[in-house]
Protein backbone atom coordinates (compact mmCIF):
# COMPACT_ATOMS: atom_id res chain seq x y z
CA UNK A 1 0.00 0.00 0.00
CA UNK A 2 1.37 3.64 -0.76
CA UNK A 3 0.98 6.70 0.83
CA UNK A 4 -1.65 7.77 -1.85
CA UNK A 5 -4.16 5.09 -1.71
CA UNK A 6 -2.73 5.18 2.37
CA UNK A 7 -3.69 8.81 3.22
CA UNK A 8 -6.08 10.35 -0.09
CA UNK A 9 -7.78 7.59 -1.00
CA UNK A 10 -10.12 8.55 -3.33
CA UNK A 11 -13.04 5.61 -3.14
CA UNK A 12 -12.88 5.71 0.88
CA UNK A 13 -13.37 9.64 0.34
CA UNK A 14 -15.82 9.44 -1.94
CA UNK A 15 -17.70 6.62 0.44
CA UNK A 16 -17.38 8.47 3.30
CA UNK A 17 -17.81 11.82 2.04
CA UNK A 18 -21.48 12.73 2.87
CA UNK A 19 -21.07 11.96 5.88
CA UNK A 20 -18.11 14.15 6.62
CA UNK A 21 -20.73 16.91 4.96
CA UNK A 22 -23.29 15.95 7.44
CA UNK A 23 -21.11 16.46 9.83
CA UNK A 24 -19.80 19.81 8.58
CA UNK A 25 -23.35 21.15 8.73
CA UNK A 26 -23.67 20.04 12.33
CA UNK A 27 -19.92 21.97 12.91
CA UNK A 28 -21.29 25.06 11.08
CA UNK A 29 -24.80 25.01 13.01
CA UNK A 30 -23.44 24.11 16.43
CA UNK A 31 -20.56 27.25 15.79
CA UNK A 32 -23.28 30.04 14.34
CA UNK A 33 -25.48 29.19 17.40
CA UNK A 34 -22.80 29.62 19.45
CA UNK A 35 -21.61 32.85 18.03
CA UNK A 36 -24.75 34.20 17.27
CA UNK A 37 -25.57 33.41 21.77
CA UNK A 38 -22.30 34.55 22.95
CA UNK A 39 -22.63 37.92 20.38
CA UNK A 40 -25.85 39.15 22.22
CA UNK A 41 -24.83 38.16 25.71
CA UNK A 42 -21.44 39.27 25.15
CA UNK A 43 -23.05 42.72 24.80
CA UNK A 44 -24.90 43.03 26.87
CA UNK A 45 -22.43 41.41 29.45
CA UNK A 46 -19.99 44.08 28.33
CA UNK A 47 -22.49 46.86 28.54
CA UNK A 48 -23.36 45.87 32.83
CA UNK A 49 -19.53 45.32 33.18
CA UNK A 50 -19.31 48.93 32.41
CA UNK A 51 -22.30 50.83 33.09
CA UNK A 52 -23.97 48.57 35.76
CA UNK A 53 -25.10 48.79 39.00
CA UNK A 54 -21.73 47.98 41.40
CA UNK A 55 -22.94 44.87 42.20
CA UNK A 56 -23.71 43.48 38.98
CA UNK A 57 -20.53 45.07 37.42
CA UNK A 58 -18.43 42.72 39.99
CA UNK A 59 -20.37 40.05 39.04
CA UNK A 60 -20.06 40.73 35.24
CA UNK A 61 -16.13 40.90 36.18
CA UNK A 62 -16.06 37.86 37.98
CA UNK A 63 -18.16 35.77 35.31
CA UNK A 64 -15.85 37.19 32.38
CA UNK A 65 -12.86 36.35 34.43
CA UNK A 66 -14.09 32.59 35.33
CA UNK A 67 -14.96 32.00 31.87
CA UNK A 68 -11.84 33.33 30.14
CA UNK A 69 -10.17 30.86 32.58
CA UNK A 70 -11.62 27.52 32.57
CA UNK A 71 -10.65 25.60 29.75
CA UNK A 72 -13.24 24.91 27.16
CA UNK A 73 -13.04 21.11 27.01
CA UNK A 74 -13.12 20.79 31.09
CA UNK A 75 -16.06 23.01 30.99
CA UNK A 76 -17.60 20.79 28.32
CA UNK A 77 -17.14 17.76 30.09
CA UNK A 78 -18.67 19.09 33.26
CA UNK A 79 -21.93 20.66 31.66
CA UNK A 80 -22.65 17.10 29.88
CA UNK A 81 -21.40 14.72 32.42
CA UNK A 82 -21.94 16.37 36.17
CA UNK A 83 -24.89 18.32 35.58
CA UNK A 84 -26.96 15.48 34.95
CA UNK A 85 -25.67 14.79 38.76
CA UNK A 86 -28.08 17.47 39.56
CA UNK A 87 -30.73 16.54 37.19
CA UNK A 88 -29.71 18.72 34.59
CA UNK A 89 -29.83 16.25 31.57
CA UNK A 90 -28.63 18.81 28.26
CA UNK A 91 -28.47 17.00 24.51
CA UNK A 92 -25.32 16.73 23.28
CA UNK A 93 -25.70 19.86 20.50
CA UNK A 94 -27.45 21.92 23.52
CA UNK A 95 -24.38 20.96 26.19
CA UNK A 96 -22.19 21.78 23.33
CA UNK A 97 -24.16 25.29 22.60
CA UNK A 98 -23.72 26.34 25.84
CA UNK A 99 -20.11 25.90 26.88
CA UNK A 100 -19.40 27.49 23.68
CA UNK A 101 -21.79 30.34 23.64
CA UNK A 102 -21.13 30.75 27.88
CA UNK A 103 -17.24 31.13 26.85
CA UNK A 104 -17.99 33.15 23.77
CA UNK A 105 -19.70 35.41 26.07
CA UNK A 106 -17.03 36.05 28.20
CA UNK A 107 -14.33 37.12 25.38
CA UNK A 108 -16.94 39.00 23.40
CA UNK A 109 -18.05 41.00 26.32
CA UNK A 110 -14.30 42.00 26.36
CA UNK A 111 -13.79 42.67 22.75
CA UNK A 112 -16.95 45.02 23.17
CA UNK A 113 -15.76 46.74 26.75
CA UNK A 114 -12.29 47.23 24.63
CA UNK A 115 -14.58 48.48 21.99
CA UNK A 116 -16.76 51.19 23.58
CA UNK A 117 -14.11 52.66 25.82
CA UNK A 118 -12.08 53.39 22.95
CA UNK A 119 -14.75 55.50 22.10
CA UNK A 120 -13.30 59.38 23.02
CA UNK A 121 -15.11 60.95 25.73
CA UNK A 122 -16.13 63.81 23.67
CA UNK A 123 -18.90 61.19 22.21
CA UNK A 124 -20.34 60.75 25.09
CA UNK A 125 -20.82 64.50 26.27
CA UNK A 126 -21.65 65.51 22.72
CA UNK A 127 -24.80 62.74 23.16
CA UNK A 128 -25.43 64.19 26.33
CA UNK A 129 -25.25 67.30 25.65
CA UNK A 130 -28.14 67.12 23.21
CA UNK A 131 -30.34 65.12 25.24
CA UNK A 132 -30.23 61.56 24.15
CA UNK A 133 -30.54 58.90 26.46
CA UNK A 134 -28.28 56.07 27.72
CA UNK A 135 -30.24 53.59 25.72
CA UNK A 136 -29.70 56.12 22.17
CA UNK A 137 -26.71 57.41 23.19
CA UNK A 138 -25.57 53.64 22.72
CA UNK A 139 -27.59 52.49 19.89
CA UNK A 140 -27.04 55.63 17.86
CA UNK A 141 -23.70 56.83 18.70
CA UNK A 142 -21.45 54.46 20.51
CA UNK A 143 -21.85 51.11 19.39
CA UNK A 144 -22.25 52.08 15.40
CA UNK A 145 -18.78 53.13 16.56
CA UNK A 146 -17.29 50.22 18.98
CA UNK A 147 -18.32 47.68 16.20
CA UNK A 148 -16.39 49.18 13.80
CA UNK A 149 -13.07 48.70 15.99
CA UNK A 150 -13.93 45.31 17.40
CA UNK A 151 -14.50 43.68 13.81
CA UNK A 152 -11.34 42.00 13.75
CA UNK A 153 -10.97 40.94 17.31
CA UNK A 154 -14.46 39.64 16.67
CA UNK A 155 -13.65 37.71 13.68
CA UNK A 156 -11.03 36.11 15.47
CA UNK A 157 -13.08 35.11 18.39
CA UNK A 158 -15.37 33.50 15.60
CA UNK A 159 -12.99 31.94 14.39
CA UNK A 160 -11.72 29.94 17.43
CA UNK A 161 -15.62 29.04 18.14
CA UNK A 162 -15.32 27.53 15.03
CA UNK A 163 -12.49 25.52 15.55
CA UNK A 164 -13.47 25.00 19.30
CA UNK A 165 -16.64 22.95 17.68
CA UNK A 166 -14.33 19.96 17.72
CA UNK A 167 -14.04 19.61 21.29
CA UNK A 168 -17.86 19.13 21.18
CA UNK A 169 -17.01 15.20 19.94
CA UNK A 170 -15.69 14.36 23.00
CA UNK A 171 -19.34 14.44 24.12
CA UNK A 172 -20.65 12.45 21.08
CA UNK A 173 -21.51 15.29 19.01
CA UNK A 174 -21.78 13.90 15.19
CA UNK A 175 -19.86 17.41 14.99
CA UNK A 176 -17.08 17.03 11.44
CA UNK A 177 -14.53 15.65 13.64
CA UNK A 178 -16.60 12.82 14.98
CA UNK A 179 -17.80 12.11 11.98
CA UNK A 180 -14.47 11.50 10.63
CA UNK A 181 -13.27 9.46 13.27
CA UNK A 182 -16.18 6.89 12.92
CA UNK A 183 -15.87 7.22 9.14
CA UNK A 184 -11.96 6.27 9.44
CA UNK A 185 -12.71 3.22 12.13
CA UNK A 186 -15.60 2.37 9.60
CA UNK A 187 -13.24 1.97 6.26
CA UNK A 188 -9.88 1.20 8.77
CA UNK A 189 -8.38 3.91 6.65
CA UNK A 190 -7.35 7.95 7.49
CA UNK A 191 -8.19 9.27 4.30
CA UNK A 192 -11.67 10.85 6.17
CA UNK A 193 -9.52 12.30 8.68
CA UNK A 194 -7.74 13.74 5.68
CA UNK A 195 -11.11 15.20 4.34
CA UNK A 196 -11.97 16.64 7.74
CA UNK A 197 -8.57 18.28 8.23
CA UNK A 198 -9.43 19.91 4.74
CA UNK A 199 -12.92 20.90 5.13
CA UNK A 200 -11.68 22.77 8.58
CA UNK A 201 -9.47 24.86 6.35
CA UNK A 202 -12.08 25.19 3.84
CA UNK A 203 -14.38 26.72 6.30
CA UNK A 204 -12.12 28.47 8.25
CA UNK A 205 -8.66 29.88 5.83
CA UNK A 206 -11.05 32.03 4.63
CA UNK A 207 -11.85 33.99 8.27
CA UNK A 208 -8.15 33.83 9.10
CA UNK A 209 -7.50 35.71 5.62
CA UNK A 210 -10.44 38.16 6.76
CA UNK A 211 -8.58 39.53 9.39
CA UNK A 212 -5.22 39.27 8.04
CA UNK A 213 -7.04 42.00 5.62
CA UNK A 214 -8.49 44.12 8.54
CA UNK A 215 -4.98 44.21 10.43
CA UNK A 216 -3.35 45.51 6.64
CA UNK A 217 -5.77 48.29 6.34
CA UNK A 218 -4.72 51.14 7.41
CA UNK A 219 -7.18 52.57 10.42
CA UNK A 220 -7.92 55.97 8.70
CA UNK A 221 -10.05 53.75 5.89
CA UNK A 222 -12.39 52.70 8.56
CA UNK A 223 -13.95 56.20 7.73
CA UNK B 1 -37.83 88.90 36.05
CA UNK B 2 -35.87 85.90 37.45
CA UNK B 3 -32.51 84.77 35.01
CA UNK B 4 -32.71 82.42 33.17
CA UNK B 5 -29.25 80.91 34.49
CA UNK B 6 -28.41 81.38 37.61
CA UNK B 7 -25.46 79.65 39.32
CA UNK B 8 -25.13 79.96 42.91
CA UNK B 9 -22.11 79.80 45.22
CA UNK B 10 -20.56 77.14 42.98
CA UNK B 11 -17.34 75.59 44.27
CA UNK B 12 -15.42 72.58 42.07
CA UNK B 13 -12.01 71.39 42.73
CA UNK B 14 -9.95 68.23 40.79
CA UNK B 15 -8.52 66.60 43.55
CA UNK B 16 -6.55 69.25 45.54
CA UNK B 17 -7.14 72.05 42.63
CA UNK B 18 -9.87 74.36 43.55
CA UNK B 19 -11.00 75.08 39.61
CA UNK B 20 -14.49 76.97 40.86
CA UNK B 21 -14.30 79.20 44.34
CA UNK B 22 -17.38 80.34 44.56
CA UNK B 23 -19.20 81.29 40.98
CA UNK B 24 -22.25 83.70 41.19
CA UNK B 25 -23.66 84.26 38.06
CA UNK B 26 -26.97 85.44 36.51
CA UNK B 27 -27.85 85.26 32.99
CA UNK B 28 -30.48 86.95 31.65
CA UNK B 29 -32.83 85.36 28.60
CA UNK B 30 -31.95 86.16 25.51
CA UNK B 31 -28.67 87.60 26.95
CA UNK B 32 -24.95 87.16 25.15
CA UNK B 33 -22.37 86.70 27.53
CA UNK B 34 -18.97 86.06 26.70
CA UNK B 35 -16.32 84.65 29.31
CA UNK B 36 -12.64 85.42 29.35
CA UNK B 37 -10.27 84.81 30.98
CA UNK B 38 -6.25 83.08 31.35
CA UNK B 39 -5.95 79.47 30.99
CA UNK B 40 -6.91 77.32 33.67
CA UNK B 41 -9.30 80.17 35.05
CA UNK B 42 -12.16 77.96 35.44
CA UNK B 43 -14.16 79.86 32.54
CA UNK B 44 -14.60 76.06 30.53
CA UNK B 45 -15.42 74.39 33.72
CA UNK B 46 -18.19 76.64 34.58
CA UNK B 47 -20.07 76.37 31.18
CA UNK B 48 -19.69 72.57 31.64
CA UNK B 49 -21.11 72.60 35.05
CA UNK B 50 -24.33 74.78 33.73
CA UNK B 51 -25.82 71.29 31.87
CA UNK B 52 -23.90 69.13 34.25
CA UNK B 53 -20.87 67.88 31.89
CA UNK B 54 -19.10 68.16 34.97
CA UNK B 55 -19.65 67.41 38.32
CA UNK B 56 -19.44 70.33 41.44
CA UNK B 57 -19.13 69.71 45.08
CA UNK B 58 -21.16 72.94 46.44
CA UNK B 59 -23.29 75.41 44.87
CA UNK B 60 -26.29 75.21 41.89
CA UNK B 61 -27.14 75.75 38.75
CA UNK B 62 -30.63 76.59 37.44
CA UNK B 63 -31.74 76.89 34.49
CA UNK B 64 -35.42 78.11 33.96
CA UNK B 65 -36.01 77.64 37.47
CA UNK B 66 -35.04 73.92 37.14
CA UNK B 67 -32.52 72.65 39.22
CA UNK B 68 -29.45 71.00 37.56
CA UNK B 69 -28.90 67.67 39.21
CA UNK B 70 -28.56 63.94 38.08
CA UNK B 71 -31.61 62.20 37.52
CA UNK B 72 -34.68 62.08 35.13
CA UNK B 73 -34.63 65.98 34.77
CA UNK B 74 -31.30 66.12 33.47
CA UNK B 75 -32.02 65.06 30.21
CA UNK B 76 -34.66 67.39 30.09
CA UNK B 77 -33.06 70.30 30.96
CA UNK B 78 -30.08 69.22 28.49
CA UNK B 79 -32.43 69.25 25.80
CA UNK B 80 -32.79 73.00 26.67
CA UNK B 81 -29.18 73.70 26.89
CA UNK B 82 -27.35 73.56 23.10
CA UNK B 83 -23.52 72.74 23.68
CA UNK B 84 -20.57 73.33 21.57
CA UNK B 85 -17.49 71.97 21.95
CA UNK B 86 -13.88 72.94 20.85
CA UNK B 87 -13.07 69.21 19.07
CA UNK B 88 -16.36 70.15 17.59
CA UNK B 89 -17.56 66.15 19.00
CA UNK B 90 -19.32 65.06 15.61
CA UNK B 91 -20.48 61.61 15.34
CA UNK B 92 -18.28 60.55 12.62
CA UNK B 93 -20.26 57.87 11.39
CA UNK B 94 -23.03 60.21 10.37
CA UNK B 95 -23.78 62.39 7.91
CA UNK B 96 -23.89 66.41 8.84
CA UNK B 97 -27.37 66.08 8.29
CA UNK B 98 -27.98 63.03 10.24
CA UNK B 99 -25.87 64.38 13.18
CA UNK B 100 -28.43 67.42 13.52
CA UNK B 101 -31.09 65.25 12.73
CA UNK B 102 -30.35 62.55 15.64
CA UNK B 103 -31.64 65.29 18.47
CA UNK B 104 -35.31 65.75 17.15
CA UNK B 105 -35.43 62.55 15.92
CA UNK B 106 -34.38 60.96 19.43
CA UNK B 107 -35.04 63.29 21.80
CA UNK B 108 -38.40 65.45 20.42
CA UNK B 109 -39.83 61.88 18.77
CA UNK B 110 -40.06 63.77 15.52
CA UNK B 111 -40.85 62.01 12.55
CA UNK B 112 -37.58 61.00 10.69
CA UNK B 113 -38.93 63.26 8.02
CA UNK B 114 -39.94 65.82 9.68
CA UNK B 115 -36.24 65.70 11.45
CA UNK B 116 -34.27 65.67 8.24
CA UNK B 117 -36.49 68.62 7.01
CA UNK B 118 -35.37 70.72 10.16
CA UNK B 119 -31.89 69.43 9.83
CA UNK B 120 -31.95 70.57 6.13
CA UNK B 121 -32.63 73.99 7.40
CA UNK B 122 -30.19 74.86 9.51
CA UNK B 123 -27.68 73.30 7.79
CA UNK B 124 -28.81 76.24 4.98
CA UNK B 125 -28.67 78.66 7.58
CA UNK B 126 -25.08 78.08 8.16
CA UNK B 127 -23.82 77.73 4.98
CA UNK B 128 -23.63 73.94 4.73
CA UNK B 129 -26.98 73.27 2.45
CA UNK B 130 -24.88 71.26 -0.18
CA UNK B 131 -22.73 69.37 2.11
CA UNK B 132 -25.64 67.26 4.06
CA UNK B 133 -24.46 63.88 3.00
CA UNK B 134 -21.29 64.00 3.74
CA UNK B 135 -19.12 62.33 6.66
CA UNK B 136 -17.41 64.95 9.13
CA UNK B 137 -14.13 63.56 8.06
CA UNK B 138 -15.14 65.14 4.77
CA UNK B 139 -15.46 68.43 5.91
CA UNK B 140 -12.81 71.44 7.28
CA UNK B 141 -12.71 72.75 10.60
CA UNK B 142 -14.61 75.54 10.43
CA UNK B 143 -17.42 73.42 8.05
CA UNK B 144 -17.83 70.55 10.83
CA UNK B 145 -17.84 73.31 14.18
CA UNK B 146 -20.95 74.74 11.70
CA UNK B 147 -22.39 71.64 11.93
CA UNK B 148 -21.95 71.33 15.23
CA UNK B 149 -23.64 74.70 15.66
CA UNK B 150 -26.48 73.65 13.32
CA UNK B 151 -26.95 70.14 15.44
CA UNK B 152 -26.78 72.21 18.90
CA UNK B 153 -29.61 74.76 17.60
CA UNK B 154 -31.82 71.92 15.72
CA UNK B 155 -32.95 70.98 19.77
CA UNK B 156 -34.44 74.67 19.30
CA UNK B 157 -32.78 75.36 23.12
CA UNK B 158 -33.10 78.04 25.54
CA UNK B 159 -29.15 78.01 25.75
CA UNK B 160 -26.78 77.44 23.36
CA UNK B 161 -22.90 77.23 25.73
CA UNK B 162 -19.95 77.56 23.45
CA UNK B 163 -16.96 76.17 25.04
CA UNK B 164 -14.04 77.93 23.15
CA UNK B 165 -15.26 77.32 19.39
CA UNK B 166 -12.79 78.30 17.57
CA UNK B 167 -9.42 77.37 19.43
CA UNK B 168 -9.00 73.84 17.26
CA UNK B 169 -9.46 75.91 13.83
CA UNK B 170 -6.89 76.96 11.46
CA UNK B 171 -6.73 80.95 11.39
CA UNK B 172 -8.74 80.86 7.80
CA UNK B 173 -11.60 79.27 8.96
CA UNK B 174 -11.98 80.96 12.60
CA UNK B 175 -14.09 83.88 10.95
CA UNK B 176 -16.77 81.59 9.28
CA UNK B 177 -17.83 80.10 12.58
CA UNK B 178 -17.62 83.68 14.25
CA UNK B 179 -20.19 85.10 11.62
CA UNK B 180 -22.39 82.17 12.38
CA UNK B 181 -22.21 82.65 16.31
CA UNK B 182 -22.81 86.55 15.89
CA UNK B 183 -26.26 85.85 13.26
CA UNK B 184 -27.76 84.23 15.97
CA UNK B 185 -27.16 86.45 18.76
CA UNK B 186 -29.91 88.58 19.80
CA UNK B 187 -32.40 86.51 18.30
CA UNK B 188 -33.79 85.40 21.10
CA UNK B 189 -31.23 82.31 22.14
CA UNK B 190 -29.37 83.21 25.45
CA UNK B 191 -25.53 82.86 24.45
CA UNK B 192 -22.74 82.19 27.08
CA UNK B 193 -19.51 82.04 25.10
CA UNK B 194 -16.03 81.25 26.44
CA UNK B 195 -13.24 82.34 24.09
CA UNK B 196 -10.28 84.01 23.09
CA UNK B 197 -11.82 86.04 20.36
CA UNK B 198 -12.13 89.75 21.68
CA UNK B 199 -12.59 91.82 19.15
CA UNK B 200 -15.72 88.84 19.05
CA UNK B 201 -16.50 89.96 22.43
CA UNK B 202 -16.25 93.61 21.77
CA UNK B 203 -19.12 93.16 18.52
CA UNK B 204 -21.72 90.46 20.05
CA UNK B 205 -21.60 90.77 23.76
CA UNK B 206 -23.85 92.62 25.54
CA UNK B 207 -21.79 91.49 28.80
CA UNK B 208 -18.33 90.33 29.45
CA UNK B 209 -17.55 88.29 32.53
CA UNK B 210 -13.44 87.94 33.42
CA UNK B 211 -12.45 85.21 35.72
CA UNK B 212 -9.15 84.42 36.53
CA UNK B 213 -7.98 81.56 39.30
CA UNK B 214 -11.49 80.07 39.26
CA UNK B 215 -13.68 83.42 40.77
CA UNK B 216 -15.27 86.00 38.46
CA UNK B 217 -12.86 89.05 38.97
CA UNK B 218 -15.34 91.76 37.05
CA UNK B 219 -17.48 92.05 34.56
CA UNK B 220 -19.65 94.67 32.74
CA UNK B 221 -20.39 95.94 28.85
CA UNK B 222 -17.97 95.10 26.54
CA UNK B 223 -17.31 99.14 25.60
CA UNK B 224 -16.44 99.67 29.24
CA UNK B 225 -14.93 96.18 29.85
CA UNK B 226 -12.59 96.68 27.30
CA UNK B 227 -11.68 100.37 27.49
CA UNK B 228 -11.63 101.09 31.13
CA UNK B 229 -11.52 98.02 32.98
CA UNK B 230 -11.37 98.86 36.74
CA UNK B 231 -8.94 95.46 38.29
CA UNK B 232 -5.47 95.51 37.90
CA UNK B 233 -5.96 91.62 36.95
CA UNK B 234 -8.56 92.38 34.43
CA UNK B 235 -6.11 95.20 33.26
CA UNK B 236 -2.89 93.35 33.37
CA UNK B 237 -4.94 90.64 31.22
CA UNK B 238 -5.71 92.78 28.78
CA UNK B 239 -2.60 94.49 28.65
CA UNK B 240 -1.13 90.61 27.73
CA UNK B 241 -3.81 89.68 25.00
CA UNK B 242 -3.79 93.04 22.96
CA UNK B 243 0.16 93.50 23.02
CA UNK B 244 1.55 90.08 22.67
Amino acid sequence: MDLITTFFNLRVLADTFPLLLQGLGITVLLGAVSIVLGFVAGLLMALLRLYGPAPLRTLARIYIDVFRSIPLLVLLVLVYYALPFVGVRLSSFAAATTALSVVSCAYTAEIFRAGIEAIPKGQFEAAGAIGLSFFDTMRDVVLPQALRIVTPPLTSNCINVLKDTALASVVAMPDLLKQATQAQALSANPTPLIGAALLYLALLLPLVRLVGWFETRRPGDTR
Amino acid sequence: MTALIQITGLHKSYGAFHALRGIDLDIAAGEVVVVVGPSGSGKSTLIRCINLLEDYQRGEVRVDGEKVGRGKALARVRAEVGMVFQSFNLFPHLSALRNVALGPLRVRGMPRRDAEERARALLAKVGLAEHADKLPGQLSGGQQQRVAIARALAMEPKVLLFDEPTSALDPEMVGEVLAVMQALAHTGVTMVIVTHEMGFARRVADRVVFMEAGLVVEQGAPEAFFSAPREPRTQAFLQAVFHH
